[in-house]
């Protein structure tokens, strides 16, 4: 199929098959996104990165972990692109494999919180009663505790590494999504179309799953990707404290926590994570701010 | 004499995803002081007429005209300090819901003592007695009590009263009523709309009734122009809309459900493309 | 008697919004409830419906008792159309989708066929089929509201102000439409609304309500003839002629 005759299927006004409108919905917010120049840049650095981290071995010119003490602190090379650390590793490959932690913390706390927030607020906004109570006291608890503090309490208790970081941001992250669905929910739960399906008969389960869950997902959407940019930044303040990933891992806040000492002589071998840690930030944030502006219900 | 409105070949346009989408499309209507009314389907363009009168439209809204004058004054090129001017003092603007055009956290007194305040000369005592005046001539029977009510606190069809009042606060010439009786029960609707016709005569105010209700229109006003995708198809005095000739008009007529008869089968609308000229 | 309502009574918290409300009707009868809003008319169709849990009194349907919560079964053979066709189909689920679910709900089989002859019997066009519901007109909305309600088969139609939101030209063609599918499925219907014409154009009989109550059950070919009694059921009557003129 060439370009123009793909373009004409997707934006077709009477779709021949489910495929082909559910094709065409997807094709219509990607032509809306990218009218948003700054939301593409995000989501291109975003792509960046996830290429990066797939690819690490593949890109990374030295081995992350050998170290070579005679060639320390190096600046930035046609050898070393990047310079090399206090212990003569290559930066540029640390910095690579690191994408692997930082994105990898980033999926595995969203996976684990959005499903477990959307799910706990479209109940607790659809059933109401006594379960709505609980389920928000509870999402209080949580939300009441602040998330670095509750984070390192969780870290000290249980031994510093990746999976008790992420274990810790998750632990923390889910009561914004919880929220954000309640709300949606309620917002909906009267409408029409919801008496309508009640009125089929359909169990309170699959109203929620199909009907009500749906119309929460792009606004937790947008949530979850604004909040990826400050899930990267604590990953990295837990790591940068001790409290994350434990060197030798390439982590980009523990590699800035190991090299603060030449911050002055050798700046670069502490910016240069940083670099990476404020563009995965701010990338995220750019494309969580074009997304809204997309999927946002209110504004269709 | 100029007249009071004149509208010579208008246009509006709105931009879409796929070049500028029209929404009134070489309308000219002219009126003095009298009751026009302008009556068609949703996305027929009556609602845009009366805004681009006003020259409340979007941003984005492309006006184009030979002639869109209120009193003489070109509205379509008047500076916005002027349009504002005309705006409050000169023409009045009702619509739908007066829960989205009332302050909500503002007494509604205290509103209308402010709209009166901010075209005439006077204090704040004599502002007052002017609102408790005002809602006294809208048959409010209880003013005191609807002075100090927050818009939440009226029924719709007191809200549309306290609306009416203050829209004739400044002693406007022109009314522009976009669908006012729409939400409202029909025992409410018929009392308000007599009030307006009465506050509308009084005055010796112009009066545009904007409703998708043809037989409504016609019956409170002295003329109907009947609009449909964007343009006038037919003009004429109310008393003889049954009476019409253009087959539209005729089939609006027709296909309502009636009281009086039983009808077995409504007739349908059968639109011609020829209407779309 | 199809649908037997006695002495009914709906709270919500303090506001008592329907009191004392008895009719019924017969299968294969038309019947309509006419009042002014806040007057309970469609208070007692959502109750009826099962939308509504705080209430009193006694509801039946084919000689059997209704509880607080409705059967599977009950929804199989009760539908309802309501008053807003922007509101009442789900935003992002396609007019297949929406089709779909009825079937999927109480397992009927068949769905491709089903959907298709719905889609048929409310004059819809097959392009409308993979469209959003806001691609489509006001009209087309609420035919695929009615499409739905009809897909599983039932028996009993329940009507919240089905045409009030559109306009008169698309309302005439949506009375014709709900008339044929009446005449054609031999469905009871109950029809809500405020407008006092639409209710005798498609109902036989009619109940007019006032502040929660009915102050008076007739027949439309008593109303036609003017031989209403209670005072606003005159009021409301000759609003309604004034503008016929």
């Amino acid at each position: 199929m060439s370009g123009s005759t793909l373009h004409d299927w997707l934006l077709s006004d009477a779709p021949a098959s489910r495929r082909q409108a559910a094709w065409a919905g997807r094709y219509q917010t990607w032509l809306a996104l990218r009218r948003n120049k700054l939301a593409l840049a995000g989501l291109f650095v975003a792509l960046t990165m996830l290429v990066v981290a797939l690819f690490a071995p593949l890109l990374a010119t030295h081995d992350p972990g050998v170290q070579n003490l005679g060639n320390r602190l190096q600046p930035p090379s046609a050898a070393h692109w990047l310079g090399t650390d206090e212990l003569g590793r290559d930066v540029w490959s640390r910095v690579a494999y690191g994408a692997r932690i930082t994105l990898g913390m980033v999926v595995a706390v969203v996976v684990l919180v959005a499903p477990i927030g959307l799910l706990v607020g479209c109940a607790a906004g659809y059933a109401g009663g006594w379960l709505d109570r609980i389920l928000m006291r509870v999402t209080d608890v949580f939300l009441a505790f602040p998330r670095l503090i509750l984070a390192l309490a969780f870290v000290a208790a249980m031994k510093p590494g990746v999976e008790s970081a992420v274990a810790a941001i998750a632990l923390t992250a889910w009561p914004p999504y919880a929220r954000l669905a309640r709300a949606e929910t309620l917002r909906i739960r009267d409408a029409d179309f919801i008496a309508a399906v009640r009125m089929l008969g359909a169990s309170p389960w699959r109203i929620v799953l199909r009907h009500v869950a749906p119309v929460c997902i792009p606004s937790v959407i947008v949530r979850v990707t604004l909040d990826m940019s400050s899930i990267v930044l604590t990953a990295a303040g837990l790591g940068f404290l001790g409290l994350g990933a434990q060197p030798p891992l390439p982590e980009w806040g523990t590699m800035i926590a190991t090299a603060r000492r030449f911050i002055l002589e050798q700046w670069w071998v502490a910016v240069i994570p940083g670099i990476a840690i404020f563009l995965a930030s701010l990338a995220f944030n750019l494309l969580g701010d074009g997304l809204r502006d997309v999927l946002d219900p209110k504004q269709r | 004499m100029t007249p009071l409105v004149e509208i010579r070949d208008l246009h509006v346009e709105f931009p879409g995803p796929s070049g500028p989408v029209p929404a009134v499309r070489g309308i000219s209507l002219t009126m003095g002081r009298e009751k026009l009314g302008i009556v068609g389907e949703s996305g027929s363009g009556k609602s845009v007429t009366g805004r681009a009168l006003m020259r409340l439209l979007p941003r984005q809204a492309r006006i184009r005209a030979a002639a869109l004058r209120f009193d003489g004054v070109d509205v379509a090129t008047a500076a916005p300090a002027t349009m504002r001017k005309l705006r409050g003092a000169r023409m009045g603007l009702i619509l739908q819901d007066p829960k989205f055009s009332l302050n909500p956290v503002m007494r509604v007194g205290n509103q209308i003592a402010e709209a009166w305040a901010a075209h005439r000369k006077g204090g704040a005592q004599e502002a007052r007695d002017a609102a408790f005046a005002l809602l006294e001539q809208v048959l409010i029977r209880d003013p005191k009590r609807v002075y100090d009510a927050y818009p939440h606190q009226l029924s719709g069809g007191m809200g549309q009263r306290v609306m009416i009042a203050m829209m004739l606060a400044p002693d406007p010439d022109l009314l522009i009523a976009d669908e006012p009786t729409s939400a409202l029960d029909a025992t409410v609707q018929a009392e308000i709309l007599r009030l307006m016709d009465r506050l509308v005569s009084e005055r010796g105010m112009g009066l545009i009734l904007i409703s998708h209700d043809l037989p409504l229109v016609a019956r409170f006003c002295d003329r109907v122009a009947v609009m449909y995708a964007g343009r006038v198809l037919e003009e004429l005095p109310a008393s003889e809309l049954h009476h019409a000739r253009h087959p539209y008009t005729r089939g609006l007529l027709e296909c309502l459900p009636r009281l009086d008869r039983a009808v077995p089968r409504l007739p349908t609308l059968a639109r011609d493309p020829t209407w779309l000229g | 008697m199809m649908i037997e309502v006695r002495a009914l009574d709906v709270r919500f918290g303090s506001v008592h919004a329907v009191r004392d409300v008895s009719f019924a009707v017969a299968a294969g009868e038309s019947f309509g409830l006419v009042g002014e809003s806040g007057s309970g008319k469609s208070t007692v169709l959502r109750t009826l419906a099962g939308l509504a849990a705080d209430w009193t009194g006694y509801m039946a349907m084919d000689g059997q008792p209704l509880g607080r919560r409705r059967s599977r079964a009950f929804f199989r053979r009760v539908q309802m159309v309501f008053q807003d066709p922007y509101g009442s189909l789900h935003p992002r689920q396609t007019v297949d989708r929406i089709l779909a679910e009825p079937l999927a709900v109480h397992g009927i089989p068949d769905g491709e066929s089903r959907i298709r002859r719905a889609l048929e019997e409310v004059a819809l066009p097959r392009a409308v089929r993979f469209r959003y519901p806001h691609q489509l007109s006001g009209g087309q909305r609420q035919r695929v509201a009615i499409a739905r309600a009809l897909i599983a088969d039932p028996t009993v139609l329940l009507l919240d102000e089905p045409t009030s939101a559109l306009d008169v030209s698309v309302q005439a063609e949506v009375l014709n439409l709900l008339a044929d599918l009446r005449a054609a499925r031999q469905l009871t219907c109950i029809l809500v609304s405020h407008n006092l014409a639409v209710v005798a154009h498609l109902c036989g009989r009619l109940a007019v309500m006032q502040g929660g109550r009915i102050v008076e059950t007739l027949e439309t070919a008593a109303l036609r003839a003017g031989k209403a009694q209670h005072p606003h059921t005159r009021e409301l009557v000759a609003l309604s002629r004034d503008l016929e003129e």
